[in-house]
C-alpha cells in the first residue's frame, strides 16, 4: 500500500453518520447512499425541478411565466423557514431585505464554514448531497436578483470543499449555472471559496472578510451586510442546511414545509448528535420532534448510563440538566423557553459520569484560542475565563472564584462586536446556574488562599 | 509537498502551482484578486510544506497586494504551517464532543507511540503531532486530519497505529524514488 491508500482505509463512509434509516421524513438526506451524489443522481431524486419551476421551464401547462421573485420570498415567508446556522432569523424575511433595486453588483454568500463545536451537519450535505446546495442557492439568486455568490467552506472538510467544486463544474455544464440558465435571460455564477482553520470566521462578517483576502474579524453591525456586505456591496448570507430546505419548499409549497414541523418552526431540521450516545450521528427529523424521541434514535445514553446534561444547540448555547431537556421538544421556540439556543442544531450529549468542571474548561479554551482579539472584553476575558475554570479543575480555586467567573462573564456578554464574546460567557454561565454544587464541591475540598493573581 | 525543508531557502513557484492560482483568481472580479490569498497560500503550503517570507512575497507580488497583508492571513489561521512540519502533520480534535469520544485518549495514545508531546515533530521529520479545535465531524470521534487534507474518523487506538505503522511502511518502501505519492 503507498500512504494514500494508508490513509484511504479511515475515510468516512457516512454510513453511521448519514445513512442509516433512524432519520424522520427525512427531505435534505433523502435517499442518500454515498455514491449518488452527482447531477443525474440529483435529478432522478427530483433535484433542479424547484429551479425549473420557477423559471416557467418545468413543462407544467399553465406555469409557462414562471414564479416571480416576490412569489418565490413569499412562498419562503410562508414556510417558516428559519435560518439553520444558529441564530434561526426568518429565511424569507432576511431575503425581502436586499435591495433588489440596487444597480451595482449584489452578492450571495453560503456559510458552510462549520466549527461550531458538535456540529456536523452541513459536512453530510456537502459531501453526499452538494447539488441540494447549489439548487437552493440558484432559486435564492433568483429570488433577490443577484449575478454572483460564493459558498465559504470549513477549511478542514477540504475533502468536501472538492467535492463542492466537482458538482459545481457538474452544474455548470448542465446550463443550471452561468449565463442565461435553461435558456432563460437569468444570469448566476457560483464558486467555492474554502476557509483554514479559524473559528470566527462562521461568523457572516467574519467570513466575508475572510472572502476578501483578510484576517477574519467581524464589522460592525449596522451596516448589516444587506446593505454594505461583500466588497461593501448588498450580500445576503445563509446557511448551508437552509439553502438545502429551498428546492423542497418550492416544490412542495411553503405551507407544506410547515406542516413537516410546528408553527413558527417550520419543515425538518439536521440535528447532529454527539458525545455520550450509543450511535452518534447526523439525524433529520421534523422540527419539534420530542427530545426524547432524538435521544432514542441515537441509540439512547452510553452504555445504558443515566443523562446528565445536554448542550442542545452547539457549544455556545448554555447546557441543560437533564430533567429540563427531557421535557423539550426540539425547536426553536421550546429550547429557547427553556433558557437555552437551538443554534446550529448539534446535541452534546454527557452522561452522569462527566465532570462539568473539566467540561467547562475545555470549552473555555476553546474560546480563548479563537477570540480574533479585535474586542478587548473578548480577547482579555476569554483568557480569564479558561484560568479560573482551570484553577477551579486543577482544585486551586477560592471560595469567590464563581462569583468572579459570573462577573467576568458579565463583562464580556453584551460587549463586544460579534457573538463569540457572547458564546464564550453563557455556557459559563449556565454551568454555574445548573451545576453550581459540583464547580463548590471542587472549590471547598481544596480550598486554600492564594496570593498571586490569576 | 516535498520533504519538509527546515531553511528559508528562495523557492520559485512552479508553472502548476501558478496555473492553479490563476483558476483561484478567476473565481473573482478583476479588482478584487486579493480574494484568492487564502487558497494560493493553500495551494503553495501544499506544495513546499509551509509558507515561508519568500512565498508570502510571491503571493503578494502574484495578487498585487502588501506582504504584510499576506503575512497578516497566514498567522491568522491555524492552519497554515509558518514552519516546517513533518511530512505528515496529524491534527486531532480534542474538543468537547470529541473528548467525551476518546479524542483526548488519540491525542495522548499517538504521544506516546510517536515518542513526542503534542505541538511535536518526530527526530526522522516524517511525523509532526497537533491538537486541534473543531474539524466539524464530531459524531466520528475520534478524528484526526492529516495534512489539512484527509479526515480519519473513528480514530480507536488500533487503528492509529495502524494508520502510523502504515505510513512507516509505506515510506520505507517509497524511500528513493523522489516524490511522494502520499502527499494528495
Amino acid at each position: 500500500m503507498n500512504s494514500q491508500q494508508v490513509l484511504a482505509q479511515f475515510q468516512a463512509t457516512g454510513v453511521q453518520t448519514c445513512f442509516h434509516d433512524r432519520h424522520i421524513n427525512p427531505q435534505i438526506y433523502a435517499g442518500l447512499n454515498g455514491s449518488n451524489w452527482r447531477l443525474k443522481d440529483y435529478e432522478s431524486r427530483g433535484g433542479y425541478q424547484a429551479l425549473r419551476k420557477i423559471l416557467g421551464k418545468d413543462g407544467v401547462a399553465g406555469n409557462e411565466a414562471g414564479l416571480t421573485q416576490d412569489q418565490v420570498i413569499g412562498t419562503v415567508k410562508e414556510s417558516g423557514l428559519r435560518g439553520r446556522g444558529g441564530a434561526g432569523f426568518p429565511t424569507g424575511l432576511k431575503w425581502s431585505f436586499m435591495p433588489r433595486q440596487f444597480p451595482g453588483q449584489k452578492h450571495l454568500v453560503c456559510n458552510s464554514d462549520e466549527g461550531e463545536p458538535g456540529t456536523c451537519k452541513d459536512r453530510d450535505i456537502l459531501q453526499f448531497n452538494p447539488h441540494i446546495v447549489i439548487e437552493g442557492m440558484i432559486i435564492a439568486a433568483y429570488a433577490m436578483g443577484i449575478s454572483l455568490g460564493y459558498n465559504y467552506i470549513h477549511g478542514e472538510i477540504f475533502q468536501s470543499y472538492q467535492r463542492f467544486e466537482e458538482a459545481l463544474e457538474e452544474a455548470r455544464a448542465a446550463g443550471y449555472l452561468g449565463d442565461g440558465i435553461l435558456g432563460s435571460n437569468f444570469n448566476f455564477q457560483l464558486h467555492a471559496a474554502h476557509g483554514f482553520g479559524a473559528y470566527i470566521c462562521g461568523e457572516e462578517t467574519a467570513l466575508l472578510e475572510s472572502l476578501e483576502g483578510k484576517k477574519g474579524q467581524p464589522r460592525f453591525k449596522p451596516p448589516f451586510p444587506a446593505s454594505f456586505g461583500l466588497y461593501g456591496k448588498p450580500t445576503t448570507i445563509n446557511n448551508t442546511e437552509t439553502f438545502a430546505a429551498v428546492p423542497w419548499i418550492i416544490r412542495n409549497g411553503g405551507a407544506a414545509y410547515l406542516e413537516c414541523g410546528k408553527p413558527n418552526n417550520g419543515g425538518t431540521k439536521i440535528y447532529s448528535v454527539s458525545g455520550d450516545v450509543e450511535l452518534p450521528g447526523n439525524y433529520e427529523v421534523p422540527m419539534g420532534t420530542p427530545f426524547s424521541k432524538l435521544l432514542e434514535l441515537a441509540g439512547g445514553v452510553r452504555k445504558g448510563r443515566t443523562l446528565k446534561a445536554v448542550i442542545p444547540g452547539g457549544s455556545s448555547s448554555p447546557v441543560l440538566p437533564a430533567s429540563i431537556m427531557m421535557e423539550c421538544t426540539m425547536d426553536y421556540d421550546s429550547i429557547a423557553k427553556a433558557g437555552s439556543m437551538l443554534g446550529s442544531g448539534a446535541v452534546i450529549v454527557m452522561d452522569d459520569s462527566r465532570c462539568m468542571v473539566e467540561s467547562l474548561k475545555r470549552l473555555s479554551y476553546f474560546y480563548m484560542h479563537e477570540s480574533c482579539g479585535q474586542c478587548t472584553p473578548c480577547r482579555e476575558g476569554t483568557g480569564w475565563l479558561w484560568r479560573l475554570v482551570d484553577r477551579i479543575h486543577r482544585g486551586e480555586g477560592r471560595a469567590t472564584d464563581l462569583d468572579l467567573l459570573n462577573s467576568v462573564a458579565d463583562n464580556i456578554q453584551g460587549r463586544t462586536i460579534c457573538a463569540l464574546g457572547d458564546a464564550a460567557a453563557m455556557p459559563v454561565r449556565a454551568m454555574i446556574k445548573h451545576f453550581r454544587p459540583e464547580f463548590e464541591a471542587m472549590i471547598s475540598k481544596s480550598a486554600r488562599p492564594l496570593a498571586e493573581p490569576v | 509537498m516535498s520533504s519538509p525543508q527546515h531553511t528559508e531557502t528562495p523557492v520559485a513557484l512552479s508553472a502548476d502551482v501558478l496555473a492553479l492560482f490563476a483558476k483561484e483568481v478567476a473565481k473573482y472580479p478583476a479588482e478584487q484578486k486579493q480574494s484568492a490569498v487564502m487558497a494560493c497560500l493553500t495551494i503553495a503550503q501544499k506544495e513546499h510544506g509551509f509558507v515561508s517570507q519568500d512565498i508570502e512575497r510571491q503571493i503578494a507580488d502574484y495578487l498585487g497586494m502588501p506582504q504584510i497583508a499576506v503575512h497578516e492571513v497566514t498567522t491568522f489561521y491555524n492552519m497554515y504551517n509558518q514552519h516546517a512540519v513533518g511530512k505528515y502533520k496529524l491534527n486531532v480534535c480534542t474538543n468537547l464532543p470529541c473528548l467525551l469520544r476518546d479524542g483526548g485518549k488519540a491525542l495522548k495514545h499517538l504521544e506516546q507511540k510517536l515518542h513526542i508531546e503534542m505541538g511535536g515533530t518526530t527526530p526522522d521529520g516524517m511525523f509532526t503531532l497537533q491538537q486541534s479545535e473543531c474539524l466539524g465531524a464530531c459524531a466520528d470521534s475520534p478524528v484526526m486530519l492529516v495534512n489539512d487534507l484527509t479526515m480519519c474518523s473513528f480514530m480507536s487506538n488500533e487503528k492509529l497505529d495502524q494508520l502510523v505503522d502504515g505510513l512507516r511502511a509505506a515510506e520505507a518502501a517509497e524511500s528513493g524514488a523522489g516524490r511522494s505519492e502520499g502527499q494528495a
